[in-house]
């Protein structure tokens, strides 16, 4: 996060207009001005050649043909499918990896379960295999051939190449986002809090509603932003165990590339444009939760001092 | 007898934090629990509050057996070491929040439970405050706040572990006198867990020592300076306070 130096306690504990304040602080009395502006340029031309640019392209290359082309490419209907598929599957797989990693948030730091580094390790394993392999995997188990199909054969049960196991994969794949998320955080508020609600007679549900919840929502958010990026965003899984089948469980990514590869260039873009602003939505509604949060804030902070001699 | 352990044992792994500990506390009595660090001060208190379980013995609070409650149902009032305050919660959120928390039947209206915070705020002398999140407070603010917040739900007992052990030599010791007089106000039933033998036999009725997991010794302050019949009790409250906590407190000064 921003403010590496500051110990872990400060990032979320002091309130945002002090953070700012402090930041200014160590700039002011840090290095020269020449160090400052060629580090902030160094930072700006990154961003730019790797996000401005990228970004830019995209949305060129979409509109070559004229506006009109690129209207007439967005009303494909394979392409409208692939778009209602991706939002199923991110509204799916992000509120269950909510609960998931709330969940074994709260396991492994605050109730008292055993074997914590397992745990861990285990959400961890989503990010540490490719996303292919573990797309490979799936097909092991649920295939026909898997270990599982004769079974699912059985039961006249079809998963793979299937909008199932689209979901499936994408679930597996965004797993560690939230949970990695609220690990060191609920680690780092330990158990006084809820404790203190408990002997002040909450029960179970209003200690989390009420006290746990508001301070890891933060945190909590940003795991969702990055589950949710993921789950839009997720190629190689998907690819692996949907089968690419037209119009069925083509997401968006997929069918990009699909379009890519039949040299639709316009259609590949228009269809990639629509990607890169559901990312850009995301990402303003989290940076719009979080400025009426401080906003309000700084309103009560503002309401308080002008009541005060 | 409004809170009774009798043979009360609690052992960690191996540890045994509490062995075998017998002790009362009466009516509106101040009991001030001292010892050295690890002797199962904080063990006892939690125990007491339902946070913790004992292996073996019971608690009584006001004769009532309560092992079938859990910490929710004992009207205690904790007061932790650090606080212990929610942070996303203004004062006034924070002293109200045990009332909030009621059950729709037993829950005060809006405006009672406005009042009753009021009051309270008024009590530990902090209704300018109300508004600020606990991040804005002092030290000695924040734990006024933790204790009006102990107070909303009228508590039975109070139970209060290291109160003012953050605190400097000065805001520590008008905070001693002035939860002295809150108490003569109150009379609430109270713990109150210190490491400052000076600040136990200046404001608590009685004392409690405790070592390795026992009460060593129990009585008025001046029972336990006149019959140090304990070497261990005798050094620990000729040492008072304690030095490492005292040279420690220079530095804020
Ligand atoms: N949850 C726990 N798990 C394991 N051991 C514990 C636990 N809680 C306390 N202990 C041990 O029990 C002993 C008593 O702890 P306790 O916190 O009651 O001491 P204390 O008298 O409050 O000390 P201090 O004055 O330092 O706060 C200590 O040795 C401590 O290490
Ligand atoms: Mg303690």
């Amino acid at each position: 996060m921003s403010t590496t130096i500051a110990p872990p306690a400060a990032r979320h504990g002091i309130p945002p207009g002090l953070r700012a304040a402090r930041r200014t602080a160590t700039a002011a009395t840090g290095e020269s001005a020449i160090a400052r502006w060629i580090l902030i340029g160094i930072a700006l031309a990154y961003l730019f050649l790797f996000l401005g640019l990228p970004l830019f392209v995209v949305f060129e290359e979409a509109l070559k043909k004229g506006v009109g082309a690129y209207f007439t490419a967005l009303r494909d209907a394979e392409l409208l499918h692939a778009l209602r598929l991706t939002l199923l599957v991110a509204g799916i797989a992000v509120p269950l990896n909510v609960v998931f990693g709330i969940s074994a948030a709260w396991a492994i730091t605050k109730g008292k379960v055993r074997g914590h580094a397992l745990l861990v390790a285990l959400a961890d394993l989503p990010l540490a295999v490719s996303p292919v392999i573990a797309g490979l995997t799936f097909m092991l188990l649920f295939g026909m051939q898997g270990w599982f199909g004769p079974w699912l054969r059985a039961h006249d049960i079809q998963i793979a190449f299937t909008v199932t196991a689209v979901v499936l994969a994408t679930i597996f794949v965004t797993l560690p986002f939230v949970a990695r998320e609220l690990i060191p955080l609920m680690e780092e508020q330990g158990v006084t809090e809820e404790e203190a609600a408990v002997t002040l007679g909450a029960s179970g549900w209003q200690m989390f509603r009420r006290v746990t919840l508001p301070n890891i929502r933060w945190g909590l958010l940003y795991g969702v932003v990055l589950c949710n990026a993921r789950a839009m965003g997720e190629f190689g899984a998907v690819s692996v165990v949907s089968g690419r089948i037209r119009g069925q469980t083509t997401t968006l990514p997929l069918h990009i590339e699909i379009l890519y590869n039949e040299y639709d260039f316009t259609a590949a873009f228009a269809a990639s444009s629509l990607l890169a602003m559901l990312a850009v939505v995301t990402l303003a509604a989290k940076h719009l939760l979080e400025r009426s949060h401080h906003a309000a804030r700084a309103r009560l902070i503002q309401e308080q001092q002008e009541k005060q001699p | 007898m409004s809170v009774a352990l009798e043979r009360v044992s609690k052992r960690f792994g191996e540890f045994v934090a509490l062995d075998e500990v017998t002790f009362g506390v009466d009516e509106g009595e101040l009991v001030a629990l001292v010892g050295p660090s690890g002797s199962g001060k904080s063990t006892l208190l939690r125990v007491v509050a339902g946070l913790e379980r004992q292996d073996a013995g019971a608690v009584r609070i006001h004769g009532e057996d309560a092992a079938p409650l859990g910490p929710g149902d004992r009207r205690i009032g904790f007061v932790f070491q650090h606080y212990a305050l929610f942070r996303h919660m203004t004062v006034f959120e924070n002293v109200a929040f045990g009332l909030r928390v009621r059950p729709r039947r037993e829950r005060p209206s809006g405006s009672e439970i406005t009042s009753a915070v009021k009051d309270l705020l008024q009590l530990v002398e902090l209704d300018a405050l109300s508004a600020r999140y606990p991040s804005e407070l002092s030290g000695g603010q924040q734990q006024r706040v933790a204790l009006a917040r102990a107070l909303a739900v009228q508590p039975r007992v109070l139970l209060l572990d290291e109160p003012f052990g953050a605190l400097d030599a000065r805001v520590r010791k008008q905070l001693r006198q002035w939860l002295r007089q809150l108490h003569d106000e109150v009379r609430v039933t109270t713990i109150l867990v210190t490491h400052d033998s000076e600040e136990a036999c200046e404001v608590a009725d009685r004392v409690a020592v405790m070592h390795e997991g026992r009460i060593a010794q129990i009585g008025t302050a001046a029972d336990l300076l006149r019959e140090t019949a304990n070497p261990f009790l005798g050094a620990f409250l000729a040492d008072s306070p304690r030095p490492s906590a005292s040279a420690k407190r220079i530095d804020y000064h």
